[in-house]
Formats: structure tokens, C-alpha cells, sequence
């Protein structure tokens, strides 16, 4: 099948690979897919503590083209809007921009699965670290 | 797979190599020129048909449609009278199942084969199923090859046809044909194999090796596309099939329609280069294979071949690639046409079932790349593939979160996956 130029742009040059130190407070980490299955994205976030802006998105994926450019492009949209903004993302934006063919909408749906684990696996960790927070003051 | 319209251009390398570079000889082969050149005189001035017994016109096509049997029948032990045209493997394979279970039903209703048949094979024995036929689906072991202790215990006194390929179209591992066509004349119950990639590659003999039928083609000998034959044993035993097309008694009766007759001049030119030119070939085959291997492995870690490579078919080699999708190194290497096992790659969405038949992890059937060499890549272009399959390799892993949490020591076997959501 014919891939859209924008697969192929995010494919060749993919925004954002990398890792960001997972067991920071302000990172959140979301995991998503199953080898067996033939995608595996990690997204991870960085938030601002005091304004809930997502500072820094990083990702790696294992999967195909549109995977690796679903993720891609999810970490650039993540960049610069607060959670609850980054939240608001659907996977039909993503099949949008992409132009991803019917076949490929669960590489879509993947990269929205990856953005709420990171959130919620961010929040988790502010609810567990606030009460610490409040006894050391 | 990826078919991106630049990549239908043809474009040279920097060190002067033919961009696409065609590496998927178990797909279908480029024809060779020796082969279009002989078919060229049956389309325009020699098109009679093969049947019209009464003029010139109908001698000429039917001398070329002999010679054509007789080329076939030389390169695979035979006689004339035993080779049966059709339009390809899917018909011969077709003709061979439905044709022996339909002729032999009251001696019997039950078929073996095995699961990593092509679904040619598959998809007729599982329609026999319906019409209240039994099936045995034989596993292969590790390295891909059927257990003959497996197939011994398997036929029974009802056991009319044991179907079982020789070569496999995707990890070219070569089966025990001769074993099994022994075993099968011992136990009285027909032989028929799948030749489709063995034949012209590796020597292949019905008399010496007890083959009842065999399905062939011609596009993967480097002959045209639609015309194939079934070669079916005129004695010791006498085999006789029920024809699938019913029409003017073409081909004894087994396989009525008008003979394709440039096609079959096609591959009758095709068997006879592959008679003359076979042994040497698969030398040179052989040696572009192991060095692609070679290459590949000495750079890159966790690779992990596919089959056994003692019994193989010397023009195939099916790697996977771990921590690594093979749509996406697929796509990486546009310029280079191979295929994969992944899941994506298929119609079904789901990944080879060659490959999990063997016990192949998944995740590891995912990262499939089937390389299929022929006689016409050059070593040069060998050079070319291995280097861009590596590259892009190494850059998908950068990309990988498993090569990143392999290499952390994190074992992925025990790790809880999200649930999917497909």
C-alpha cells in the first residue's frame, strides 16, 4: 500500500526518539501494545510541576511506518499543551493528519493509548509523591 | 508492502547498481530473454491452436506443445504422456487433491498433509473437509521439516493421497520427498507434492523418487506467468484424477481448455535452460546466499535464521530481525524488493503462519525478511542489500523500545503487556 508523504516524513525523520529518566516525579511514562502483536510504543512527558505544561515528549516504538509516525507525531501535539489539553487528542486527528488507511487505524489508536498511559502514569506519581511533599514542610 | 511510486522509477546507486534491486525469486521471476524469444513466434505467425488436427496452422502448435511436454518430462525424470497442462501451481495443486480424492473416494477419504503448506494445498484439503473428507495437518518440527515418524503414524487404512511440498515458498527448507514417496509406495497411498519451487533449483526425480503427482510453473523458472503443469504417473500405479474443468477433453480428458500454447513454449524452454544449467547455478546461488548471511550476521547481533540451512532451497534466506517490525524495514529498504512475515505485510493481519508452525515466537514472525535470490542478481547487488538491510536495522533499533529495554537486562517474555486494543 501507498504510504502518505507525511508517513514517510515522520518515518525518515522521526521528531523526538529517545528516553527521558523514567523515575523522575515529573516524568510520566506510558507503555502500550505487546510484541506479539507487532507494535510496542513508549511515550514519555515531561510536565512542568507548577503549570502542568508538557515541557518535553520523547518516544520509541517498535511497530510499522504509520506506528512510527502515529507516535511521532503524538509527541510533537503533546509538546506545549497542558495535560488536560493533551488529553483532548483523539486518534482520529492523528488518522487525519497521516491520511492512515482503514488497516492502520490501530496504530492510531495505539499512539492515544500511549499518551493517556503517560499521563495517567504522571498523575499517579503526583498523587503518591503530594502527601511526602506536604509532610516535608 | 510498500509501493510507493518512486519506488517504481529506476534509479542507480552510487556505486552504479539498478535501482530497485529485485530480491523476490520465490514470488515470481523476471522472465528469462532465451524464454521470451522462443515464445515470440506462437503469439503472431504460429497461432494455431494446438488441437486443430487438419491444417499446418494446428501441426505447428501442437509440435511446440510437444516439445514443450518433452522438456518438462526430461527435467523431472518423466515421460510425455505424463505431463498435463494447466494455468499454474494453484490449478495443478487444485487438479492433483480434488482430481486423486474425487477418483479414490471409495477406497478412501482420508488426505494427509502438513501446516506449512502453501494454502493452495491448505484451502483444498480444508474444502475436501466439507464434502466429508478427513484431513491430517502434520506438524513440523523446529527446523521446519516434517517428522516421518509423524507421517508413518498418520496413514491409515482409509489414507488415499499424502500431499506434502518440496520446497517451502517461504523458508525454502527442502522436505524428505524421497523418504516420504518411499514410504508412501511401501504403504500403497499416493504421493503428491507441491514442486513449485523445487523444481529447476534442485535435482527432483518422479521415478527416483516415488512422486505419484507433482504441481509445477513456469514464473518461478524464470518462464511467464499463467501456465503451469501437473505431472501425473502413467504407471507403477496407473494414476488417473477427476477432472476440476469439464470441456472438450483436452489432455486426456484431465484437463479440458485450449492450450496455452506460447506459454507453454515458455515453459518448455524454461525446464530446458533449468536441465542445463541447474547444477552450476545453484552453486552460485548457494555462495550469493551464505555471503548475504554472512554479512548480515557479522554485523548485526540477534538475528535468527528460519529453518534448517542444511536442507534448503540455495537462493532463500528468512531472517528475522529481533526488536524490529519487518513493514518498517521493509519500508526503510524501498529500494530493495523482499518480503516479510509480518503481520502487516498480509492481508489477514496476522503474521506467517509458516514461521509460528515452527514455534517461531510472534514477536519474532514480525520481524521476518524473506530473501529470495535468482539468476539474475550479482553479487555487487548482494554487497548493496546486506549494507542497507543493516543500516536500516540498526537505525529501527535506535527506534525500538525493546532493543532499549533488551539491552537493559529487562526480560521481555515476563513483562506485562498492555492489553491490545485490536
Amino acid at each position: 500500500m501507498a504510504y502518505s508523504d507525511k508517513v514517510l516524513d515522520h518515518y525518515s525523520n522521526p521528531r523526538n526518539v529517545g528516553s527521558l529518566d523514567k523515575a523522575s516525579t515529573d516524568v510520566g511514562t506510558g507503555l502500550v501494545g505487546a510484541p506479539e502483536c507487532g507494535d510496542v510504543m513508549k511515550l514519555q512527558i515531561k510536565v512542568n510541576p507548577d503549570t502542568n505544561v508538557i515541557e518535553d515528549a520523547k518516544f520509541k516504538t517498535f511497530g510499522c511506518g504509520s506506528a512510527i509516525a502515529s507516535s511521532s507525531l503524538a509527541t510533537e501535539w503533546v509538546k506545549g499543551k497542558t495535560v488536560d489539553e493533551a488529553l483532548s487528542i483523539k486518534n482520529m486527528d492523528i488518522v487525519k493528519e497521516l491520511a492512515l488507511p482503514p488497516v492502520k487505524i490501530h496504530c492510531s489508536v495505539l499512539a492515544e493509548d500511549a499518551i493517556r498511559a503517560a499521563i495517567s502514569d504522571w498523575k499517579k506519581k503526583q498523587e503518591s509523591t503530594k502527601p511526602a511533599e506536604v509532610s516535608a514542610k | 508492502m510498500s509501493t510507493d511510486v518512486k519506488t517504481h522509477e529506476q534509479r542507480t546507486s552510487a556505486n552504479g547498481i539498478k535501482l530497485p534491486i529485485y530480491m523476490d525469486n520465490h514470488a515470481t521471476t523476471p522472465m528469462d530473454p532465451r524464454v521470451l524469444e522462443e515464445m515470440l513466434p506462437y503469439f503472431m505467425e504460429k497461432f494455431g491452436n494446438a488441437a486443430s488436427r487438419n491444417h499446418p496452422f494446428g501441426w505447428a502448435a501442437e509440435e511446440a506443445v510437444e516439445l514443450g511436454r518433452e522438456r518438462i518430462a526430461k527435467l523431472i525424470g518423466a515421460t510425455t504422456k505424463e505431463i498435463i497442462f494447466t494455468s499454474g501451481a494453484t490449478e495443478s495443486d487444485n487438479l492433483a487433491i480434488k482430481g486423486v480424492a474425487e477418483m479414490y473416494r471409495e477406497k478412501g477419504n482420508h488426505i494427509i498433509t502438513a501446516v506449512t503448506e502453501h494454502k493452495a494445498v491448505l484451502d483444498t484439503c480444508k474444502r475436501l473437509e466439507k464434502y466429508g473428507y478427513r484431513v491430517t495437518y502434520l506438524p513440523v518440527q523446529k527446523d521446519g521439516l516434517v517428522d516421518l515418524d509423524d507421517l508413518k503414524r498418520a496413514i491409515d487404512d482409509k489414507t488415499i493421497l499424502v500431499t506434502i511440498m518440496a520446497a517451502n515458498n517461504e523458508i525454502g527448507v527442502l522436505q524428505p520427498w524421497r523418504e516420504i514417496g518411499k514410504l508412501c509406495r511401501e504403504r500403497g497411498v499416493l504421493f503428491h507434492t507441491d514442486g513449485v519451487q523445487a523444481v529447476g533449483k534442485v535435482p527432483i526425480d518422479v521415478t527416483k523418487d516415488n512422486i505419484d503427482l507433482m504441481s509445477i510453473t513456469a514464473h518461478k523458472i524464470y518462464g511467464p506467468k499463467g501456465v503451469g503443469a501437473l505431472y501425473v504417473r502413467r504407471k507403477n500405479p496407473r494414476v488417473q484424477v477427476s477432472p476440476i474443468i469439464d470441456g472438450g477433453g483436452h489432455e486426456r480428458g484431465m484437463r479440458s481448455g485450449t492450450l496455452n500454447v506460447p506459454g507453454i513454449v515458455g515453459l518448455g524452454k524454461a525446464c530446458a535452460i533449468a536441465t542445463e544449467d541447474m547444477a552450476q547455478e545453484s552453486c552460485k546461488l548457494a555462495g550469493l546466499r551464505n555471503r548475504l548471511k554472512d554479512k548480515i550476521m557479522g554485523r548485526l547481533d540477534e538475528v535468527y535464521i528460519n529453518g534448517t540451512m542444511e536442507h534448503r532451497l540455495p537462493g532463500n534466506l528468512n531472517i528475522s530481525f529481533a526488536y524490529v517490525e519487518g513493514e518498517s524495514l521493509l519500508m526503510g529498504i524501498n529500494d530493495i524488493a523482499v518480503s516479510s512475515g509480518s503481520a502487516c505485510t498480509s492481508a489477514t493481519l496476522e503474521p506467517s503462519y509458516v514461521l509460528k508452525a515452527l514455534g517461531t515466537g510472534d514477536d519474532l514472525a514480525h520481524s521476518s525478511i524473506r530473501f529470495g535470490i535468482g539468476r539474475f542478481n550479482t553479487e555487487a547487488e548482494v554487497d548493496y542489500v546486506a549494507d542497507r538491510v543493516c543500516e536500516t536495522v540498526e537505525r529501527l533499533r535506535e527506534l525500538s523500545p525493546l532493543y532499549e529495554m533488551a539491552k537493559e537486562g529487562v526480560d521481555l517474555k515476563s513483562v506485562k503487556w498492555a492489553a491490545e486494543s485490536h
